[in-house]
């Protein structure tokens, strides 16, 4: 069944592959990267990429290869715990709008036009002009702005289910309406949240990249993607590989979660398994 | 000469034969009805002579269309589709674009059509029966026969030889039924064009086509002209198909009516229509100063033409939707609809008229049916198993299917394990909301007894809600006609369908297709 599943989505196949590479990577760098990353070597400063470092060395002679391992660590752990906080928050913020409606649905509604106002940077330069710079604020602001695309995924998925009589058949059979969402709701919804989420992960990590190059996320001696772009943005023109390298690997990570979405998007969503039923509808 | 050649069509789906050796032939003229089950690949056929077969279908054998094959070219196909053949689909308001006008819609109809002799849209209007205004509207501004005398409309456009008609009556009410079924036969005898419909109704076939195909499971079972086949039906499968059309209605004793379990007292639901100047819209009057009595045992039915406001008044009995005014009683609780105690609301149940989404796709079968029973107070989970067991197992279904998923399930076993999820509380009423309609012909029939059986064994009180006269007759006890939120007549079944004294009651009843070699 897996194996056709790919075989029907190659993108989901090529994204997935990708991303859990990546995601090996970052992993490994918790127990053992080639060289530390806080070893600073002037002596070996520069050097070309070659069998010692694959990846060659910044200017403070530091492994770029450990460099990478730990700043794909830094940017899937911030990407990762600020897709747990907008799902978290938003999911059951989306879901008491569709089944309560009324009032509720009009706070979660402005809540999130709200939020949709103010783009990630924005939280986070207050966040750091209040709390001071550090990834985690950084995954604070980006998980704040994950909040609000959360609710509204789970909101439009459980208004089209509420309509369904199975839903009429459980108020019959007495479920209050929090029991409604979460023994029928949230089940049905899992799909739509997983692809999002999928999304919003590849989201955050360009986000935290974003924040770390103007300065408001990673801090030193900790290092992310972004943070490496910032310290080799001087140095571009005479050695160009020191941005090359770290944006290389922004760019692939990003590409592969978006096709690992759209892939589990066309393998999940029930609405596009049978074309021209819901489309129609809206 | 035949219009309409298909010789050894076979049609594949990765790994499954949708179709499989079709041979036909339909001459010019004819009005060729298919008739078949969901699933016997009666669309696929007529999506194979459109040309219009989703692109993973692997297909051999071949088409042709007036002496020449089908052009495997998308262009050509798309012009011979466009001048020679139209097609009415079911359901006439997703076939219909929603933000275009129709007149605009028929028009472009025309002007794809490239015909010699040009059609216009108010003639085009004026031959479906329909006025000149109508073309200024909206699809959502039409009703559902209207949108399907415009789906006919656009279809006729071109001056096809071919009009392929889908299950185009099977979305409407029996009355509009009838009025489009008739309106496609005077087309067709009009314009001596060709006809294939396709249909799951014996009736609407034997009312309509002179030819008849009966299909199952991808192969052709018996083909002939539609008096003999029907008359005379040669294979197990059709004989079996005639049969369960032919709707008996019920002999013997009518149930011997208790006292009163359910009293209705001039109920009202009034829904605020939206719009910009909310003040100057009336209410709209679903259901309109109702009462009525349901007595322990018997079996009533509510029929009337659909929006009638039937589904209201039994949303609003099993306490899904509340009444605007008046009050319900069932026993000696009064309430008003949403406020139905949870004490009580093990007593009514309610089977809904769609078995495929009545079901939580990802629950199993014994987490559903089970889910009502927490109305029961004191039901510890060895209980609770042996009520499930015992639910399903009066349905006629195995208990080792309870581990089962809902997608796992035929439309008609789904029906009936909706059943036995209503019947799981042991409830007093059940209210069956058109329990048939959604249900291959050839399972309406065992449904039926299943539920008259059900009713003798449990002393169970019924409240049918339908639009099908036949089915009532076959069922229900006494009879109620509704209209437009009021309840016009009521009767006996036979009393009643003998001498209908509202213009509604006889409309229904007029509407009635023939029963087929009777």
């Amino acid at each position: 069944m897996n194996a056709q599943l790919f075989r029907a989505h190659p993108g989901l196949a090529i994204g997935l592959a990708l991303t859990v590479i990546f995601a090996l990577l970052a992993l490994l760098s918790v127990v053992w990267t080639p060289f530390p990353i806080a070893e600073i070597s002037v002596a070996r400063r520069f050097a070309t990429p070659g069998p010692d470092h694959w990846l060659g060395t910044d200017q403070l002679g530091r492994d770029m290869l450990s460099l990478i391992m730990f700043g794909t660590r830094t940017s899937f752990t911030v990407g990762a715990i600020a897709v747990l906080i907008g799902a978290g928050v938003g999911v059951p913020l989306g879901l008491a709008a569709a089944i309560y409606g009324g009032q509720v649905e009009w706070l979660v509604l402005r809540f999130s036009d709200l939020a949709f106002a103010f783009p990630a940077v924005v939280i986070a330069i207050l966040i750091a002009a209040l709390m001071g710079p550090g990834a985690g604020n950084a995954i604070i602001a980006i998980g704040i702005f994950n909040i609000p695309v959360f609710a509204q995924v789970a909101r439009g998925g459980a208004i089209a289910l509420s309509t369904l009589d199975f839903i009429a058949a459980a108020r019959l059979a007495g479920l209050s309406k929090p029991g409604i969402a979460m023994r029928h709701l949230l089940p049905n919804i899992t799909s739509l949240i997983i692809v999002q989420g999928t999304i919003q992960l590849s989201l955050g990590i360009l986000a935290e990249a974003g924040l770390s190059y103007i300065g408001l996320g990673t801090q030193p001696p900790e290092t992310s993607l972004g943070l490496m772009l910032r310290d080799a943005q001087s140095l571009f023109l005479i050695h160009p590989w020191l941005s090359v390298a770290p944006g290389l690997a922004i760019v692939l990570i990003v590409i592969a979660l978006n096709i690992a979405g759209d892939g589990l998007r066309d393998a999940l969503d029930p609405r596009l398994r049978r074309p021209g039923l819901a489309n129609v509808a809206g | 000469m035949s219009l309409v050649d298909i010789a050894d069509l076979t049609i594949r789906f990765v790994e499954k034969a949708a179709l499989s050796g079709l041979s036909l032939s339909i001459d010019a003229g004819d009005r060729f009805g298919i008739i078949g089950e969901s699933g016997s690949g009666k669309s696929l056929t007529a999506l194979a002579i459109a040309g219009l077969l989703p692109d993973n279908a692997e297909v051999s054998g071949s088409i042709s269309f007036d002496g020449a094959p089908l052009p495997a070219d998308e262009k050509v196909m798309a012009r011979l589709r466009g001048q020679k053949i139209g097609m009415v689909f079911q359901e006439p308001m997703t076939a219909l674009n929603p933000l275009m006008r129709v007149g605009d819609q028929i028009a472009e109809a025309i002007a794809l059509a490239h015909a010699a002799k040009q059609s216009t849209v108010g003639s085009l209007l004026s031959e479906v029966g329909l006025e000149g205004r109508h073309a200024e509207r909206f699809p959502h501004q039409l009703s559902g026969g209207q949108r399907q005398r415009v789906m006919i409309a656009m279809a006729l456009a071109s001056a096809p030889d071919l009009m392929i008609a889908d299950e185009p009556t099977s979305a409407l009410d029996v009355i509009t039924q009838r009025i489009v079924l008739d309106l496609i036969r005077d087309i067709c005898e009009r314009r001596q064009m060709t006809l294939i419909f396709i249909s799951h109704d014996m009736r609407a076939v034997a009312a309509l086509c002179d030819k008849v195909a009966v299909m199952r499971a991808g192969t052709l079972i018996e083909v002939g002209p539609v008096a003999t086949v029907l008359a005379d039906p040669q294979h197990a499968y059709t004989q079996k198909l005639v049969a369960a059309t032919r709707m008996v209605p019920r002999q013997g004793e009518p149930h011997i009516a208790g006292k009163a379990l359910l009293s209705v007292e001039r109920v009202t639901r009034a829904f605020a229509q939206g719009g910009f100047w909310r003040a100057r819209r009336q209410a709209l009057l679903a259901v309109d100063d109702v009462s009525l009595t349901i007595s322990s045992g018997e079996c009533l039915a509510l029929v009337g033409p659909s929006g009638c406001g039937k589904t209201t008044m039994a949303r609003m009995i099993v306490g899904l939707d509340m009444a605007s005014s008046g009050v319900m009683q069932l026993e000696d609780t009064r309430y008003r609809g949403t406020d139905l105690p949870s004490s009580r609301r093990a007593d009514i149940s309610l089977v809904f008229q769609d078995p495929f989404g009545s079901f939580d796709p990802r629950l199993t079968v014994a987490q559903s049916l089970g889910e009502p029973l927490r109305l029961v107070p004191g039901v510890t989970p060895m209980d609770r198993q042996l009520r499930i067991a015992e639910a399903i197992e009066s349905v006629g279904l195995d208990r080792a299917m309870l581990v089962r998923y809902p997608h796992e399930f035929s439309g008609g076993q789904r029906q009936r394990l909706a059943i036995a999820r209503a019947l799981v509380t042991r409830p007093k009423l059940v209210v069956l909301d058109e329990p048939v309609s959604a249900l291959d012909v050839s399972v309406r029939g065992d449904v039926l007894d299943l539920l008259a059986r059900l009713q003798s064994q449990f002393g169970l009180t019924y409240l049918i809600i339908s639009h099908d006269l036949d089915m009532v007759a076959a069922m229900a006890d006494r009879v109620l006609v509704m209209e437009a939120g009021r309840i016009v007549e009521e009767g006996a079944p036979a009393a009643l369908f003998a001498a209908p004294q509202h213009r509604l009651t006889k409309a229904l009843i007029a509407a009635r297709l023939p029963n087929i070699g009777a």
